[in-house]
């Protein structure tokens, strides 16, 4: 014991001592922007060396609720905190929470089905039909109708679901909720929900892996996952009445549609907007900061940074197959900083 | 002629059923030689100078290790000992040594429970009682939740190993004028030395592997940790939010870190054991 | 002397801090829900509608697999240790599979989704060829389910049935065997007939010490139980248990009364391990007693 003692201390005091003087500020949240904010993070840890932004990407249900309860300095969502939600910061805090857009994505339908290798076409009813269990065959006319020409099978639909909550499940059963009546009022919103039918998977991954082993199933993961590991996904009817598949370019478009409408703290849907080339399933991703940050040092850092993440950090995003923000977003945004006190 | 059919069964149930408890054996045994077989493969293949020294890369970029994450896990366990150990072992003492009544029954009862109680449970108590009122994920946070796991083996371990010290030794040494106390912490605790220090190591051993309770108590980091208020990388938590997270660099970094994690931990298994087997040879 | 005292005095306050705070810290969904808490099957965070029965059914079910593939297995192997291996192939049997044990949790969850999941999808034809017919084999299989996750655990819980039965085995009297013997019994007969009689009560408490063990166990089962929320027949469909909804929800809970039914779920399970650590508890010092 005292030898392992021995070994062990001059280690923990290496770890303790030597940075005394670097800022380490945490933050916890979705996992769709994960490697964006990784490289970001990373690039500003380069340029400022005494800065480190600690990012562990547990889920946009776990951002909102740890920076709610102050255990980390800021948060990340792919979903917009609600009323309740921001009610209940404002009462455990004592001041507000500041959503920041930073990047953009699109989550898509990927499925796998035996003796198909089309690009399937889906509509937001079919969508949510096959998600709420009343769609349970491949050749069902909802599906059918949207591809002509493709021979599908009867079999049963597998659904797969993400198990954690998920800002990539707010999007999908957001969209879901604006094409579908029914799904609006028996299922609605969330990060998770009580889903109608279908088997859980952790995380973009964990979707992935049941749909490409799971023989007619169908699920929905991020754009860049799916391009990512070649998965085929399927192109979604949008508002206009146009199927269109989701690349940068259409998510883009998409936010274009949605941009005039942007309130001032930026809680905003982007799904299902109008303009005939808009990919309808595409949302923000926001960083949750507190409106009042006490240690000055931290506050700051976290508003220096999302100053360059709006400037310089915007250009790295379509490397990373995110798309960046629309320019009138990021002007409203940059004015938005100065609230952070 | 029954009675031979009879005897003929009856002798074939024997080879048959024999053969099946040996073949149970071979199975269970094959498990293991699989997992380290696999591991090995896997894991040491991947397996660089990198892994030790360097932080973790951002998404994408190759190169990075653990470094962080094993210091993180020293800490963890620096800690967990602090606290497990000298509660454990001195409650262990008191059990051996005073052992009898309800008192005694009471503690030994609840040290079980102790033992019983899920490590996932254990990570939220840490995380309401330290976490919470602290506002912040901190190393205090996990090391603070693997201690507390530790304590119930500690307690067991060593009052196993202290009642092993022969009768003859204590009254020997009180017949010489020792106090009771003396006795024991000369004479008893030195002679169970060996058994107590494997006890320590096997505690240290098992709970270096627990990913549940620093979840939401240590949390994680991508940097060097600095003291012990700050949240902290450590080797579990990495396997398991590198092995479920969709990039395959990641996935090889985790059977790295399994491989590591396994390595160790069954190195200080083997060598601890092989300690209480000598010792128990003597002891007979 | 005090000093050893007050240790073993903490060991009981910590305890008993424990469940106070997850007492104090569940007050809103036994408030709201009662006993319905542990009836009902709607887990909506939506809503906020919280009933705990699928994972409380998930937990069960799968430990209860575990034990119908680790029992027979264990205690097989404790036999063949302690009764016919020669001594030194026995100890070193034994030692490694003592070490099965010190493998840690999230280790058996990557070689679970890894290695373990992919297998089971080719085995399942077989299985379901030869199994198919019972409600508990039937319907589609996906990788991730009760079984999967029962099969896991009962590599975890093994190592423990084997080495406490082991001991327990060994230490019935000579006399028991050697009477038997004398009498014309097989080797067979011997150690069913007149050996593990006189051991089952120990062995029993193994099983239980292994059972407590698997009910808690968190990793291994997150990482292939299929995560999902529902009570089904079969054994194929996914399910989830008590300890996997904490480790994935806990952190992501929002609002205090999903956090707190989380709480809640933890000290139902931590009162499932209680009981049955107790169970197995009293099963040992009957064993113990019956030895003389």
């Amino acid at each position: 014991m005292t030898r392992k003692l021995a070994l062990l201390l001059p280690l923990a005091m290496m770890a303790s001592g030597a940075f005394a003087q670097n800022v380490l500020i945490n933050g916890a949240g979705a996992t769709f922007p994960y490697p964006m904010y990784s490289k970001w993070f990373d690039e500003y840890h380069k340029k400022f060396p005494t800065l480190q932004f600690n990012y562990q990407s547990i889920g946009s249900g776990g951002g909102i609720q740890q920076v709610t309860q102050g255990t980390v300095d800021f948060g990340a969502t792919d979903g917009p905190m609600n009323d309740k939600q921001l009610m209940d910061f404002q009462e455990k805090r004592g001041n507000g929470v500041l959503h920041f857009p930073t990047v953009m994505g699109a989550v898509v339908p990927v499925y796998n089905i035996a003796g198909v290798t089309a690009q399937l076409n889906f509509t937001g009813e079919a969508l949510a039909g096959i998600f709420l269990g009343t769609i349970t065959k491949w050749n069902d006319p909802m599906i059918a109708k949207a591809n002509p020409g493709v021979n599908l099978p009867g079999n049963d639909i597998v659904v797969v679901h993400r198990s954690d909550g998920s800002g990539t499940s707010y999007i999908w059963v957001d969209y879901l909720s604006k094409v579908s009546k029914d799904w609006e009022t028996k299922v609605g919103r969330g990060t998770s929900v009580n889903w109608p039918v279908g088997l859980g998977g952790k995380g973009n991954e964990g979707v992935s892996g049941q749909v490409k082993q799971t023989p007619n199933s169908i699920g929905y993961v991020e754009l860049i996952f799916a391009r990512q590991n070649k998965m085929p996904f399927g192109k979604v009817k949008n508002a206009a009445g146009v199927f269109v598949e989701a690349s940068l370019a259409s998510v883009t478009a998409d936010a274009a549609g949605a941009v005039k409408e942007i309130p001032d703290d930026f809680r905003v849907s982007i799904t299902n907007s109008p303009g005939k080339e808009s990919y309808p399933i595409s949302s923000f991703t926001w960083l949750l900061v507190p409106s009042k940050i006490q240690d000055a040092t931290k506050k700051k850092a976290i508003a220096d940074f999302v100053k360059w993440m709006l400037t310089d950090g915007q250009a790295m995003a379509t490397a990373l197959d995110y798309a960046p923000l629309p320019k009138p977003v990021v002007a409203k945004e940059l004015k938005a900083i100065a609230k952070i006190q | 002629m029954t009675g031979s059919l009879l005897l003929w069964r009856r002798k074939a149930v024997n080879i048959a059923m024999l053969t099946v408890t040996g073949m149970c054996t071979v199975v269970a045994a094959g498990i293991l030689i699989f997992i380290l077989g696999y591991l090995f493969i896997h894991g040491a293949a991947s397996l660089n100078w990198n892994f030790f020294t360097k932080l973790p890369t951002p998404v994408g970029e190759t190169g990075g290790g653990m470094a962080n994450a094993i210091v993180g896990s020293a800490k963890l366990l620096l800690i967990a000992s602090f606290i497990g150990i000298p509660i454990g072992f001195l409650a262990g003492v008191y059990l051996s040594e005073f052992g009898e009544g309800v008192f005694a029954f009471a503690v030994r009862y609840v040290t079980d429970l102790l033992n019983g109680v899920p490590s996932i449970v254990m990570g939220i108590f840490a995380y309401t009682i330290i976490v919470l009122p602290q506002k912040h994920f901190s190393t205090w946070a996990g090391g603070i939740a693997l201690g507390v796991m530790m304590i119930p083996i500690a307690v067991r371990s060593s009052e196993e190993f202290l009642r092993a010290v022969p009768k003859a030794l204590r009254e020997g040494s009180m017949a010489l004028g020792a106090s009771r106390a003396q006795a024991i912490f000369t004479v008893v605790i030195p002679a169970a030395k060996n058994g107590i220090i494997t006890g320590v190591m096997l505690n240290i051993a098992r709970v270096s592997g627990e990913t549940a309770p620093l979840l939401f108590t240590s949390f994680s980091n991508r940097y060097w940790s600095e003291g012990l208020n700050q949240p902290t990388a450590s080797l579990p938590v990495m396997i398991y939010t590198y092995a479920v997270a969709p990039y395959e660099d990641w996935h090889q970094q985790a059977w790295s870190a399994g491989f590591v994690l396994l390595t160790l931990v069954l190195g200080v298994n083997v060598f601890a054991r092989l300690v209480l087997a000598r010792n128990r040879h003597v002891a007979r | 002397m005090g000093i050893t005292f007050l240790c073993a005095f903490s060991i009981l306050a910590i305890t008993a801090y424990l469940v106070w705070e997850l007492w104090i810290n569940s007050v809103l969904p036994r408030h709201q829900f009662g006993f319905n808490f542990l009836r009902t099957q709607t887990w909506d965070p939506v809503a906020g509608q919280f009933g705990a029965l699928p994972f409380i059914y998930g937990t069960l079910v799968t430990s209860a697999v575990a034990l119908v593939i680790a029992v027979p297995l264990g205690v097989g192997s404790a036999v063949f240790l302690a009764e016919l291996a020669p001594p030194a192939l026995s100890d070193a049997l034994a030692f490694l599979i003592e070490l099965l044990a010190a493998v840690p949790s999230v280790i058996y969850g990557l070689l679970g989704i890894f290695i373990l999941v992919p297998g089971l999808r080719i085995i399942e034809p077989y299985l379901k060829a030869v199994l198919g017919w019972t409600p508990l084999f039937s319907g589609p299989f996906y990788g991730v389910s009760l079984f999967s996750a029962g099969v896991v655990l009962s590599v975890m819980i093994v190592p423990f049935i084997i080495s406490i039965s082991r001991e327990v085995i060994r230490a019935v009297p000579n006399d028991q065997r050697e009477a038997a013997l004398a009498l014309g019994a097989t080797r067979w007969e011997t150690v069913w007939d007149a050996v593990l009689p006189f051991a089952s009560r120990g062995i029993a408490g193994s099983i239980f010490l292994a059972l407590a063990r698997s009910l808690g166990e968190t990793m291994a089962v997150t990482m292939v139980v299929g995560n999902d929320p529902k009570i089904k027949a079969s054994l194929l469909a996914p399910g989830y248990s008590i300890a996997a909804v904490i480790a994935n929800e806990f952190t992501e809970a929002t609002g205090e009364l999903y956090t707190q039914s989380l709480i809640e779920l933890g000290l139902v399970l931590f009162a499932l391990t209680v009981i049955i650590n107790g169970a197995a508890r009293l099963m040992m010092a009957a064993s113990e007693r019956g030895k003389v």
